[in-house]
């Protein structure tokens, strides 16, 4: 009777996270839709700042939907135990995650109903166009790898479905590195760090938002994970959030050794108000150093400090993203090394003013919730989901 | 029997009266459009900007480029701006100069290599355009643009021109007046509103034609291209900077 009490709560809860699941998807469109038929003038964008926080969310979305299938290409292609199991449910993840962050990119278009223009006609120069198969092929290969990995018969497969998936998201990474490394006149981009970085971020940013959706399962159902295999885990995800760091900071050395770039850099680091704020505050201390505390300081072994660290470093990295993304375009363009811009009518050799607006911010939401939604659904329906360890207490 | 040759009548009829009717209209039609040449790249547009001769404050180009096309005219940071002027000072000497900014229509343009679609694109002549059928408003070029040289249409659009078909949500910039060129003139609204105003910063011509007045004058003088490190051949060039 306990039993079916249980169920029948737990399946109103879940049409409960559906229904706010659902109301976070619809806000998001219903944002898109005022932004489609007022133009971009309702968004905080301006033709300085053209990229803004949608793409903050999409770009989050994007690589962290590549980093979570760290966790599968740990079992299946370095054949660890204890990441076989989490396989399938990372592959739900960067399934769910790519979709939230497509979509976002897609509706913040100008014009988002030509975005069929953007598959059949492809300008092979274009890193946004080689992209979009990049995109799509993630979809696929992530599809066939969960395939092979919840059908017995297919089992044997996993191995090379697996190798495939590894080698296309660090393909598809690199290439959302690229989009900004090829940025060739702007201070904050045009390097070829960029997609390392975004490498190795991906994998401390999809890990963090594995942890978090795992420590909710297992929360939900009641069950208490292994210690050792969650402290081998977060000891991983420690190692990828300092290998974050060092990237950054390699990325801003480099810029403050060249002379050209150090008012770019004083910019960023020291006086770009919002910007320097959440560089140092947002990124570094809260979204890094407290993060790497929680998780290796001999005193914190609990399962929160893991979750608590993993929520960090995620909203560490939308700091991160809002800085290097809008704190990159809101530093102007030299147009005229040598020369002092005096007055200008279009906001040359002045910093760029952002203030996202609710409509963009909702519509960013929406991508997460179209994520969450996916998620949930996903989970509740293919119960090979549930990562399980054989030690894990039910 | 009868009523087969009164089918075959009736199409051949129906055929002859579809000619009739479409003819006159594609006739009219050429009349109306001229003929239709495509660019050639034996012709290189550019221009040369005389910075010693653009006189601050003056804004003729700017007027005459928002008319010419159809722009409201607004500055704010949402406005489609095409051309717009600034005042530089050199860090090192302290001189001051005054130039018209505008896309600075590159060999190598960094919009057209990154436009996803590509709706950015180089005519043989040298004029770098955006189709606005293929935009989808991304703004990857505009990232990628080293002279901020493209606006985004952030609102809906009322009275547009004809001959300057422009679009919410796509992204536009300086087309070196080709709706003129296309006709068969010589110059550009704003060379030409400058030259009207008596001071001639802005000379308009084939930089591929070696007895054109920009080539010999680029010959002679002592000029720049903007950004020249880029290594992306603009099609603009200025003199005193």
């Amino acid at each position: 009777m306990d039993a079916l009490l249980k169920a029948k709560k737990d399946l109103r809860n879940f049409y409960l996270l559906v229904l706010f699941g659902a109301m976070v998807v619809l806000m998001g469109l219903a944002a898109a839709h005022y932004m489609e038929e007022h133009g971009h003038i309702v968004t905080g964008m301006n033709n300085q700042i053209v990229w803004g926080m949608p793409h903050v969310f999409a770009i989050f979305l994007i690589i962290s939907a590549s980093g979570v299938l760290n966790i599968a290409s740990i079992g299946s292609v370095f054949g660890k135990a204890v990441y076989k199991g989490r396989a399938p449910l990372a592959g739900m993840l960067s399934i769910a995650m790519l979709a939230g962050g497509l979509s976002v990119l897609m509706l913040d278009l100008g014009r988002p109903e030509r975005v069929i223009v953007a598959a059949t006609h492809l300008n092979l120069t274009s890193m946004f166009a080689w992209n979009l198969p990049l995109y799509t092929g993630l979809f696929t290969l992530v599809a066939i790898y969960m395939w092979t990995l919840l059908e017995r018969r297919m089992n044997p497969w996993i191995k090379p479905a697996g190798l495939a998936v590894f080698t296309w998201r660090i393909m598809l990474t690199t290439g959302t590195g690229l989009i900004f490394a090829f940025l060739v006149a702007r201070q904050a981009y045009g390097s070829a760090i960029l997609p390392p970085m975004f490498l190795v971020m991906s994998f401390g940013w999809g890990m963090a938002v594995f942890f978090v959706v795992q420590s909710v399962m297992y929360a939900w159902n009641q069950i208490t994970p292994d210690p050792v295999v969650m402290g081998r885990m977060k000891n991983l995800l420690g190692i990828f959030v300092l290998g974050t760091l060092y990237l950054v900071a390699v990325y801003h050395l480099t810029n403050l050794y060249f002379a050209k770039q150090t008012a770019f850099e004083h910019f960023i680091l020291i006086d770009g108000g919002i910007y320097s704020w959440l560089f140092w505050l947002g990124y570094v201390v809260l979204g890094s150093i407290v993060p790497l505390l929680l998780i290796f300081l001999p005193g914190f072994k609990k399962n929160c400090h893991v979750i608590a660290a993993s929520i960090l470093i995620i909203l560490g990295s939308f700091s991160f993203l809002y800085v290097f993304i809008i704190g990159g375009q809101a530093f102007p363009l030299d147009i005229f090394p040598g020369y002092q811009v005096l007055s200008s009518s279009f906001g040359d050799g002045q910093i760029g003013h952002y203030a996202p607006s609710l409509p963009e911010i909702l519509l960013g939401f929406g991508g997460l919730g179209i994520a969450f939604l996916i998620t949930l659904v996903g989970v509740r329906v293919i119960n090979s989901l549930m990562p399980r360890d054989a030690s894990s207490k039910d | 029997m009868s009523e087969e040759i009164g089918r075959r009548d009736f199409l051949k009829g129906s055929a002859m009266l579809a000619g009739l009717a479409i003819a006159p209209g594609m006739m009219l039609y050429d009349l109306a459009h001229g003929e239709n040449r495509p660019a050639s790249s034996a012709v290189r547009w550019g221009m040369l900007i005389d910075t010693s001769q653009c006189e601050a404050g003056c804004d003729e180009c700017v007027k005459a480029c928002n008319k010419e096309n159809g722009l409201p005219g607004g500055t704010g940071p949402t406005d489609e701006q095409w051309i717009r002027k600034v005042e530089l000072k050199n860090l090192k000497t302290g001189k001051v100069s005054s130039l018209p900014m505008m896309c600075q229509h590159c060999a190598e343009p960094p919009c057209v290599d990154v436009c996803p679609t590509g709706a950015s694109f180089k005519r043989a002549d040298g004029i770098v355009l955006v189709d606005r059928h293929l935009c989808i408003g991304c703004r990857y070029c505009m990232m990628a643009c080293p002279y901020k040289a493209r606006s985004f249409v952030h609102e809906p659009i009322h009275d547009q021109k004809a001959e300057v078909p422009r679009g919410k949500g796509t992204v536009e910039s300086c087309t070196l007046c080709v709706q003129r060129i296309d006709r068969g003139e010589s110059n550009t609204a704003c060379a030409e509103a400058c030259a009207k105003a008596g001071h001639k910063a802005i000379l308009f011509g084939n930089l591929n034609d070696p007895n054109s007045e920009i080539a010999k004058r680029i010959k002679e003088v002592s000029s720049m291209q903007l950004r020249a490190d880029l290594g992306l051949d603009t099609g603009l060039h200025y003199e005193g900077l």
